[in-house]
């Protein structure tokens, strides 16, 4: 297992070393001038030479290449030519919006994936069979964008006054706080784990747990639903397809046969002796849906005014602030394999008959 | 499915049963109702695209202040459905520039329907008749060099690499285009390289080389045609994913750029009054919805039709 592992993690160096090319390279084609596209039209040429000089824009391509790479071997993203921000900070700040949202849509995703799939395939070819794979097709067809625009037209307009209504914007509403836990726990800049703990105290449901501030957690989950639920749908539906059929052909399977026959509880039968064997292909769809919920953090971020990776990775690439690109890209692109790998090794757990060596 | 067995007895008459590849294939689409759906509602959006001027009651980029007397993103007005017959009639009312906008809906199908096709035919090209097939046939070093880059593709959420890509190339209808083709090419190429190595080991291609058919021949003339059908299928269910992309990008103002009746685009202009004039937003993602739907239908019946290995997968 160990060495399985290590040997995924050293396929895993080209890909990565492919990626940092990938975004290094499409930074430095973008048409027009970086230093005009950040200090505003009017730069005089002056002003423009000492900055490209300062960036180190004006060295020969290979030479860029090389330093960016040593930069990023030790943990160094630069900053943001915009806010002058250091990169890392960025993802410090904005990395766990987008991985509360991906959370929160997956957990939908999977739970309401894995319910419909199985309803649909215990009462194969019956009407709610058919209703349920006709919501599905319907659900991978929707656009992410509509979607929530919908979903607040719904819950935030029409439901108003109603004890369903939902926020269709932001993270928390305003005048509820939750601590900052650098601050409370007197962390200074400089100490190791300062990164690590701003890192949860900006998870502001996990901030909000440890600090037992309650009006803020539900304040922050109720800000989470429509959001998760417009990322979620598509995996969903993905997700009860899969599980239908996975489990479909398992149910067919003798040893379901003798389970039944030797008396066991229905319920026992489907959910011990037949979906964990039904699980497999459904957790590699759950893992290969992490790309599209990235992809689709964008889009929802968009209409739900969060500012998570997704939105600030939009306004960087269109305002040409390759090192906040470059520095997200990698985080992402690294989270993306990681999970993949953790897909790969669930496969282990779940089916004891592959061993990964 | 009265209809269906009507058209499998037809089919039968004209191509009797085992007679040909396309007979049977055929016969299997009619059988999947999800593929006749699908069918229908495509068939109904290419007449929607194909007579749009037609349809359309208006122009679709005529402004319609001071020619009619209608307000700005009014609501849907049919005198069939009792609106008073003193206000001009808008099935779908009226945008933010004050045009028709069922006019506008009704030109977008045809922009939806290049989009997806010109997009799928180029990463089909390129990724699944160059790359996969080049990549499964040679193998060794070239085939490990293309798929690893493949690879780096696929590590990025894909959506974030085709705004890099339109960033680079600049915002427009083509270069989203050609984004979203970029991207989408590591799919065509996997698919294409692992039927292209499958065949590779049957009997009839070693009997080709036996007889020294030249290589290029033996790609393109005897092992190709065999390995198209899983294409056929990613493709049609390529499309649908393809118009979504689109869609996708024409909202974060990368794609088609106005006055273009592109339903995306068209969605964007309008998001922020969705809750003052819903419809405006409401009837463009609707139509997204439907189309892709319509792919995807299809796309399934297509794939349990032609491929029964890939059955319920």
């Amino acid at each position: 297992m160990t060495r399985y592992i290590i040997s995924r993690l050293f396929m895993a160096v080209p890909v990565i070393f492919g990626v940092l090319f990938i975004t290094f390279a499409l930074a430095r084609v973008i048409p027009g001038d970086p230093c005009r596209a950040i200090l505003g039209e009017k730069a005089t040429d002056a002003v423009c030479e000492k900055f490209i000089r300062e960036k180190g824009l004006d060295q020969p391509i290979p030479v860029q290449f090389a330093v960016y790479l040593k930069e990023i071997a030790q943990g160094d993203f630069g900053t943001s030519f915009r806010t002058k921000q250091a990169v890392t900070e960025m993802i410090v700040e904005r990395l766990p919006q987008t991985i509360e949202l991906t959370i929160a849509a997956m957990i939908f995703a999977s739970f309401f994936g894995v319910l419909l799939g199985m309803i649909a395939a215990y009462w194969a070819n019956s009407k709610v069979d058919v209703a349920v794979m006709i919501g599905a097709n319907i659900g991978v067809s929707m656009p992410v964008f509509w979607l929530g625009l919908m979903l607040a037209y719904v819950f935030a307009l029409l439901l108003k006054d109603t004890p369903l209504w939902l926020p269709p914007s932001g993270r928390l509403s305003s005048g509820i706080t939750v601590e900052n836990l650098t601050l409370l726990w007197g962390l200074e800049p400089g100490h190791a784990l300062y990164g690590v703990v701003s890192f949860i105290s900006n998870l502001v449901i996990l901030n909000a747990l440890i600090t037992g501030n309650w009006t803020a957690l539900g304040d922050a989950i109720k800000h989470l639903i429509l959001p998760a639920i417009a990322l979620g749908t598509i995996p969903m539906s993905i997700i009860a397809r899969m599980t239908r059929s996975s489990l479909l052909e398992v149910l067919g399977l003798d040893y379901i046969r003798t389970a039944r026959a030797k008396g066991l509880r229905e319920i026992w039968v489907i959910f011990r002796h037949a979906m964990s064997n039904a699980m497999l292909p459904v957790v590699t769809v759950i893992g290969l849906s992490l790309g599209s919920l990235l992809s689709g953090a964008v889009l929802t971020e968009t209409i739900f005014g969060l500012s998570g990776v997704g939105r600030i990775m939009y306004d960087s690439i269109t305002a040409r602030d390759y090192g906040v690109v470059q520095g997200f890209v990698v985080v992402i692109a690294l989270i993306y394999l990681l999970a993949n790998l953790a897909v790969d090794l669930s496969y282990a757990v779940l089916d004891p008959r592959i061993r990964l060596d | 499915m009265a209809p269906s067995g009507l058209l499998i007895r037809k089919i039968d008459e004209i191509m009797p049963r085992g007679s040909s590849l396309w007979a049977d294939t055929l016969r299997n689409i009619v059988h999947r109702r999800s593929a006749i759906v699908g069918a229908v509602m495509l068939f109904f959006l290419i007449v929607t695209a194909v007579f749009a001027p037609l349809i359309a009651t208006h122009n679709p980029e005529m402004v319609l202040l001071g020619v009619e007397n209608v307000k700005r993103r009014s609501p849907p007005c049919i005198h069939l459905l009792g609106c008073p017959s003193d206000q001009p009639q808008h099935l779908m009312g009226v945008d933010g520039n004050v045009r028709d906008f069922f006019s506008r809906m009704v030109y977008g199908s045809r922009l939806s329907l290049q989009i997806g096709f010109s997009t799928v035919s180029f990463a089909i090209v390129v990724g699944g008749l160059l790359i996969g097939a080049v990549s499964g046939y040679v193998g060794g070093w070239v085939d490990n060099l293309l798929m690893r880059i493949m690879d780096v593709i696929l590590a990025f959420p894909y959506l974030l690499l085709a705004i890099a890509i339109v960033t680079v190339l600049g915002p427009g209808l083509i270069n989203a285009l050609l984004a979203i083709g970029i991207v989408s090419i590591p799919i065509y190429a996997r698919v294409m390289r692992s039927s292209v190595l499958s065949i590779k080991q049957m009997d009839f291609v070693l009997a080709d080389r036996a007889i020294g058919v030249p290589p290029a021949r033996i790609l393109f003339r005897r092992i190709m045609p065999n390995a198209l059908t899983p294409l056929i299928v990613q493709g049609t269910l390529g499309i649908a994913t393809a118009i979504l992309d689109a869609a996708a990008l024409s909202f974060l103002g990368l794609g088609a750029q106005p006055p273009t009746p592109e339903w995306g685009l068209m969605l964007s202009e309008e998001r922020n009054q969705v809750f003052t004039a819903p419809h405006l937003v409401f009837f463009p993602g609707f139509a997204i919805m439907l189309t892709v739907l319509s792919f995807n239908l299809l796309g399934d019946g297509l794939r349990d039709a032609l491929d029964p290995r890939l059955r319920h997968r």
